[in-house]
């Protein structure tokens, strides 16, 4: 029970992915415009997170293994992923057609968020349990989640706010990112792994 | 080898059903209506009927916010293909939003006396103005829709407006106007596959 709380401890803050380890940083900057569409953002990459975590957990173990075929994982995963973005696109757009139109271009573009495709490998690289798959899926996207929100509200406060002419726009929010992922790097040593 | 490829192809196979299965499980019901209207709609994007472009428009007469008549692009055409599509009455073009051209315009921008300042860049709804800012600018005749919604926003009055000739290329018979009054009671997409 304690290692599974440390997975999720550690892949929400210690070893956060967007802010430590650096994957999904497209959607992070693209999407973070509004409080509103990082949500949904949030909600969706969630849901593909961790069900493709879970999904390539087993194809990885009960099918490219038995036969010996390690060497397919990239290609495999990627199937899967792209498989399960397409699902979620049908299923928000059909749920809620607004936020489909708000996502836009970045539903699909979940499908090369790096973050996903990164989690699906790490797990084989570090020889995950079903469960362990799981929950590093599932905190990898609450991390993620985490940031996204943060990040948005932040921003749509900047916006507003008195920022110097050179620094207006992306500079301002590259700025942001980097002070915020020098805060969650204050978490290091919390948990090893 | 085989192996390698019947794990790819199943797992294929396997996720191209499931989003089969899903596709017909969570079917969108699109509104149609709104579909059919933008494609009757001329897509200059110009605005003159007071909506930020084509699609809104088509979804402000699907919802009865607005009036068939507002297109002056359009014209008399596209009024009677909507009216018919709707099934309304056909009514001469609403005169607020603008008067239908006899022929085909462009613009033109003289490049002598334009100052690059890049607002009709900005005004343009189909991206037809090429330029930088203190760069002259021009227009790319194939994509001006003849909107002139340029024209306004000029400080220096550069842009002009021309007519197309008609050359050997774009000359078609003319349309036989009556009959495709007639004629659209019966057949509605014969007009539409003209235009």
């Amino acid at each position: 029970m304690k290692e599974y709380a440390l997975i999720l401890v550690s892949t929400i803050l210690v070893n956060n992915f967007v802010l430590v380890k650096f994957l999904g940083l497209c959607p992070f900057m693209g999407v973070s415009r509004k409080l509103e569409t990082a949500t949904g953002m949030a909600l969706a990459t969630t849901f593909v997170l961790t069900l493709s975590s879970v999904l390539s957990y087993l194809v990885s173990s009960y099918l490219l293994v038995p036969f010996g075929l390690e060497y397919l994982d990239i290609i495999a995963f990627i199937l899967v992923i792209a498989g399960v973005v397409q699902l979620t696109e049908m299923i928000v757009h059909k749920v809620s057609p607004l936020l489909y139109q708000v996502l836009g271009i970045f539903l699909p573009l979940i499908t090369t968020n790096c973050a996903v495709l990164g989690v699906a490998l790490l797990n084989i690289q570090k020889e995950n349990t079903f469960i362990e798959s799981f929950l590093y899926g599932f905190g990898a996207s609450i991390g993620f989640s985490l940031v996204l929100i943060l990040f948005a509200a932040m921003r749509e406060r900047i916006n507003v706010a008195d920022v110097p002419a050179p620094f207006k726009g992306a500079a301002i929010a590259l700025i942001t990112a980097g002070l915020m992922s020098m805060a969650f790097m204050g978490f290091s040593g919390l948990v090893q792994g | 080898m085989l192996e390698a490829i019947l794990v790819l192809a199943g797992l294929a196979i396997v996720f191209g059903l499931l989003l089969g299965f899903a596709a017909i499980r969570f079917k969108v019901e699109g509104d149609p209506v709104v579909d059919q209207i933008d494609a009757i709609l001329p897509q200059t994007q110009c605005g003159q009927c007071t909506y930020a472009g084509c699609r809104p428009y088509a979804e402000a007469i699907a919802n009865g916010e607005a009036d068939i008549n507002q297109c002056p692009p359009g014209g008399e055409q596209v009024i009677l293909e909507l009216a018919d599509l709707l099934d309304r009455e056909p009514k001469p073009l609403s005169e607020e939003h603008g008067v239908e051209k006899e022929t085909k315009t462009v613009v033109v921008i003289d490049e002598e006396v334009c100052i690059g300042c890049t607002l009709c860049i900005q005004a343009c709804p189909v991206d037809a103005i090429l330029g930088a800012a203190k760069q002259m600018h021009t227009v790319i005749a194939e994509e001006c829709t003849g909107c002139d919604l340029c024209i306004p926003p000029c400080p220096v009055d550069c842009i002009h407006i021309v007519p197309v000739e008609e050359t050997l290329e774009t000359w078609t018979w003319p349309y036989p106007a009556d009959e495709s009054q007639d004629e659209s009671d019966q057949e509605p997409v014969e007009g539409a596959n003209h235009a």
